[in-house]
């Protein structure tokens, strides 16, 4: 048993499209240890979310694991059957989706859908299950649970929409929780809530946390860990002082930029990242982000950067790290 | 950590690491051409096997009842003596005796049937009929559709509320009753104003044919009406439309540019759907024997014909009833193929 | 909910009228009246039937009275079948029809939305393009085309089942299989693209996140939801089918209340064209009302209004 609940190692995984190979991830490599929370930003088409679905092994068609190892909580996920798989899904490891109002089967009522999850993990009977599903709500802060079980989702509003999803997650005290931009589709005040409430249950349950988000607010306030995704690979991994104290990648720097800060004394202008996404079917020979970089070397067209090490838990893959490498070498 | 051991490998030169110029970073930023929606739709259909064969079997049989009759060596409504109730490929005794002769006697590729016409000829003429029951049909159903729709969607309200609930009575009607009674309801009316001055085109079609597309024009448009609305009231409240407005748009560029080319997708896959349907129900009434005149064939009406004799003569049975399925399953799989193609929701 | 069913009713009975009328105006545009075929009778025979059934009268006069009539349940006599009335002639007729219907319409579930299921299920894959070509195929065939196929086969050349008629169960096996080959294969195309649809939603997602079995999340998460367009189809398609298929009907000389219709058509017998016609619509609209009914139970977001 390694000493990390999740450990990616040079994962790859692609979609096979008609038109043609999208390489999603491109040698991504994560781990994160229990009762941890790790963030996991970038933009959209990242691969952020690819990531957390192929640990659960949602990955969907025509995406195919080509190659890497994923372990999570003793299991080598790569090696295991769909009914292994079954088993661990909405019990060792749940996940919270992005849109709350889609995400709830609109034919079921709320708590035919959360015990539903504790009915089939374990082994209580049904009204054992109403029981806890009725705790559950408590618990994510929805008042009258015994009415609330009753009602179908379209009568609920998006945020309490989002608390039974986390309820149904919570269900059956998961080591992991994934949420996959938990907040996105919600109001600003209804965000905070919702984060609160997320960071409260990590806190009374244990559990770890991977949080996908493009917001570095957010990532900001509540991980231990943060994972810089550009174009299907990680580009920076390391603690959260790391990444916004002791930025090493150009892209991590430019996200840094592009928000604003409430604090500095003298007013600076935003600076946005200038140009487009890579296009995944056709991804350019070296490094993803060079066409964009500030600080774009000849090198860096041509071959992919490879990771360094700044500190044990902080590596980044970046030319530039690799010339002051390549220069106290030339020196010595 | 692993480290990426093909960069481990690589020998690196002071050089690698100056920094590149802008021109260098650009022309590595591969841009995917802009393609327009009708270039993008059209290489999917191209590459849509099954439309293009659909496509092809479409074309060749309007070639062949459109084309082929012009020049064809007999006549639908031709009888030849002594040559009835041919098999298929067989000659008459007089027809061999001009061959013996050393005369060349066109086949009869499909025998000819009891009355001895040319039963090839007249399975082309069948499904010409055919084909301008679907066309005809289908585009007066687009007309009056679009513009009901359109109508009732654009002007909104009280109106729209009472042009909606014509059309959902409309909708209720028996069609299939409402049909045959209709059929038969036109035929004399249509017949006293073919023989009016300006009418007699109406004659030269058949009044048949002409009270079949009245009766498609009256009952089917109400499935295009409904379409038409939801597309014009759905594009009407989106955002972009209301961007365009804010931008100062006229109305007909409105119109013009977003209505039309957002609906118009929708409207050719709708149209051409709508197609197989006009033919199956056209066929449907031949066969019941509400549909055209003799001695004009349809195919409905060639298969009902053949259907007495069918255990002595089953080719004459089998011959307009397949060519029938193979019209209506091409024009379904060539819809589907539009749709496929052009209906940017099912786009993946 | 009371107020819903008001509005129903009464707009039923709107469109009710407006087909009776209608289809009154139109028979009388027909032309011919139900006598005139008996050659033999003479002109004062006939102008005594005229005027024994009413016909002599201006047309608004003879709507006038019918609809009376009509509203009360009396749907007339039939002019070319003596001393019967329409409604016993319906009452004769429609059982027929609708036993070989209703038995075709549960042939068309049972068969069509596994089909359907099975296909989305298999997306791409070569089951999937087999049930594909089998559901375009039939409904490109029109179904006269099928019941002389199946006539052919089983009836003459393997002398299976019986041609004509409807005697024993065996007489049932082709009217029923041909008149349920169109509907199979729609609700086989409908059920795919909506399983497919509704595979591709959130709610499947999370049913898979919590690690239920793809046959659970199947059954209790997909199928409930993508029924739903299959039970608007099938809401008038059981109120046609029951009436009988014309073309089924005429081919396996099968005594209901399509060939009736025909040929009441054919004949000019004013009131059975009319009783038919109300009859069908009545049903259509009834089952449209019980379409709305099984929505409301299956989707619990329908708001009957």
């Amino acid at each position: 048993m390694s000493e990390y609940l999740v450990n990616i190692q040079n994962e790859r995984l692609s979609f096979f499209t008609p038109a043609g190979e999208v390489k999603a991830l491109n040698d991504v490599s994560l781990h994160l240890k229990e009762g941890e929370v790790l963030g996991i930003v970038g933009e959209s088409g990242s691969g952020k979310s690819v990531t957390a679905y192929s640990l659960m092994g949602l990955t969907a068609y025509p995406g195919r694991l080509i190659g890497g190892t994923l372990d999570f909580n003793g299991h080598r996920i790569n090696d295991m059957t769909e009914k292994q798989m079954r088993k661990i899904r909405g019990n060792e490891v749940s996940i919270i989706f992005q849109d709350p109002m889609t995400s709830l089967n609109p034919v079921y009522t709320i708590g035919n859908q959360i015990c539903e999850v504790i009915l089939l993990h374990t082994n209580k009977n049904r009204a054992q299950a109403k029981e806890r599903a009725k705790e559950l709500l408590t618990l994510v802060g929805i008042n009258e649970p015994e009415k609330r079980l009753k009602q179908y989702p379209h009568e609920l509003s998006g945020g309490m929409r989002q608390r039974v999803m986390i309820a149904i997650a919570l269900a059956c005290e998961p080591k992991l929780l994934i949420a996959d931009e938990p907040t996105t589709a919600l109001d600003v005040t209804i965000q905070a809530q919702i984060l609160e409430l997320m960071m409260d249950l990590k806190e009374k349950l244990g559990m770890a946390i991977i949080m996908i988000t493009h917001d570095l607010g957010v990532v900001a306030s509540m991980c231990d860990r943060i994972a810089v995704m550009y174009a299907g690979k990680v580009v920076e991994y390391g603690s959260t002082d790391d990444i916004f104290y002791n930025p090493k990648h150009e892209y991590t720097r430019g996200l840094l930029r592009s928000i604003p800060k409430l604090n500095e004394k003298e007013h600076k202008k935003l600076v946005p990242i200038e140009g487009t996404p890579v296009d995944m079917l056709n991804p350019p020979k070296g490094c993803p982000f060079a066409p964009r970089c500030g600080s774009c070397m000849k090198i860096c067209l041509r071959e992919m950067p490879a990771y360094t090490d700044i500190s044990d838990v902080h590596y980044s893959a970046c030319w530039l790290l690799q010339k002051e490498e390549f220069e106290k070498g030339g020196n010595a | 950590m692993e480290k990426n051991p093909l960069s481990m490998q690589l020998k690196l030169k002071p050089e690698d690491f100056l920094p590149a110029s802008n021109e260098e970073k650009e022309s590595l930023v591969v841009m995917r051409e802009s393609v327009s929606f009708w270039k993008d739709g059209l290489r999917r259909l191209v590459k849509n096997k099954v439309a293009m064969v659909s496509l092809f079997i479409i074309l060749l049989v309007m070639v062949f009842s459109f084309i082929v009759p012009s020049f064809y060596p007999y006549t639908y409504d031709q009888q030849i003596r002594g040559s009835e109730s041919l098999a298929p490929m067989q000659y008459s005794e007089q027809e061999q005796a001009r061959i013996d002769a050393g005369e060349s006697v066109f086949p009869h590729f499909l025998g000819t049937d009891k009355l001895g016409r040319d039963y090839a000829i007249r399975v082309m003429m069948g499904s010409r009929i055919s084909l301008l029951v679907g066309l005809v049909a289908s585009a007066i159903v687009l007309v009056i559709g679009s513009i009901y729709g359109s109508v009732s969607a654009f002007f909104g309200g009280w109106v729209d509320m009472v042009m909606m609930r014509i059309t959902d009575i409309i909708y209720t009607v028996p069609d299939i009753l409402i049909i045959i009674l209709l059929a038969v309801a036109f035929e004399e009316p249509m017949k006293q104003l073919a023989t009016l001055p300006g009418f007699e085109w109406i004659q030269k079609l058949g009044v048949n044919l002409i009270s079949i597309f009245v009766v498609f024009a009256l009952l089917y448009w109400v499935g295009m009406a409904r379409i038409v609305r939801s597309q014009v009231l759905m594009l009407k409240e989106s955002e972009y439309v209301t961007a365009a407005r804010a931008l100062g748009a006229s109305n007909g560029r409105i119109i013009k540019k977003h209505l039309l080319t957002n609906c118009i997708g929708t409207l050719i896959v709708t149209t051409t759907l709508q197609i197989p349907s006009a033919i199956f129900t056209e066929s449907f009434l031949s066969f019941l024997g509400i549909g055209v005149a003799v001695p004009m064939p349809s195919l409905g009406s060639l298969a009902s014909d053949a259907i007495n004799g069918f255990r002595t003569y089953p080719h004459l049975l089998l011959a307009p009833a397949l060519l029938i399925s193979l019209i209506i399953l091409s024009f379904n799989l060539f819809g589907d193929g539009l749709r496929d193609a052009f209906d940017p929701k099912l786009k993946n | 909910m009371l107020k819903y069913i008001v509005k129903r009713v009464a707009f039923a009975l709107l469109t009710l009228f407006l087909v009776a009328t209608m289809t009154f105006f139109l028979m009388n545009m027909v032309p011919g009246g139900p006598f005139s075929a008996e050659k033999a009778v003479s002109q004062a025979a006939m102008d005594a039937l005229n005027e024994k059934y009413g016909l002599d009268q201006p047309v608004s006069v003879q709507y006038k009275n019918y609809m009376l009539k009509a509203i009360q349940g009396d749907l007339g006599v039939s002019l070319r079948q003596r001393g019967r009335t329409v409604s016993s002639i319906i009452a004769t007729k429609f059982p027929v029809s609708a036993r070989i219907g209703g038995m075709a319409i549960v042939v068309a579930l049972a068969i069509g939305i596994p089909l359907g299921c099975l296909a989305a299920l298999n997306r791409g894959k070569a089951l999937d393009n087999i049930i594909i070509v089998i559901a375009t195929c039939g409904i490109a065939v029109p179904s006269f085309v099928i019941c002389t196929i199946l006539m052919y086969i089983f009836g003459y050349n393997l002398g299976w089942l019986p041609v004509v008629g409807l005697t024993s169960w065996k007489h049932y096996i082709m009217p029923v299989v041909a008149l349920a080959f169109y509907p199979t294969a729609y609700i086989a195309r409908l059920m795919r693209s909506s399983m497919l649809d509704v595979l591709g939603q959130d709610y499947m997602r999370t049913a898979r996140a919590k690690g239920l079995s793809q046959s659970k999340s199947l059954f209790k998460h997909a199928l409930r939801n993508a029924v739903l367009p299959v039970v608007t189809y099938v809401g008038p398609m059981v109120a046609y089918t029951m009436t009988g298929s014309f073309v089924v009907e005429k081919i396996f000389t099968i005594p209901g209340l399509g060939g009736e219709f025909v040929g009441s058509i054919l004949n000019r017998d004013y009131t059975i064209i009319m009783g038919t016609t109300i009859f069908l619509a009545a049903l259509v609209i009834f089952m449209n009302v019980v379409v709305d009914l099984v929505y409301k139970l299956v989707d619990p977001r329908i708001q009957l209004k």
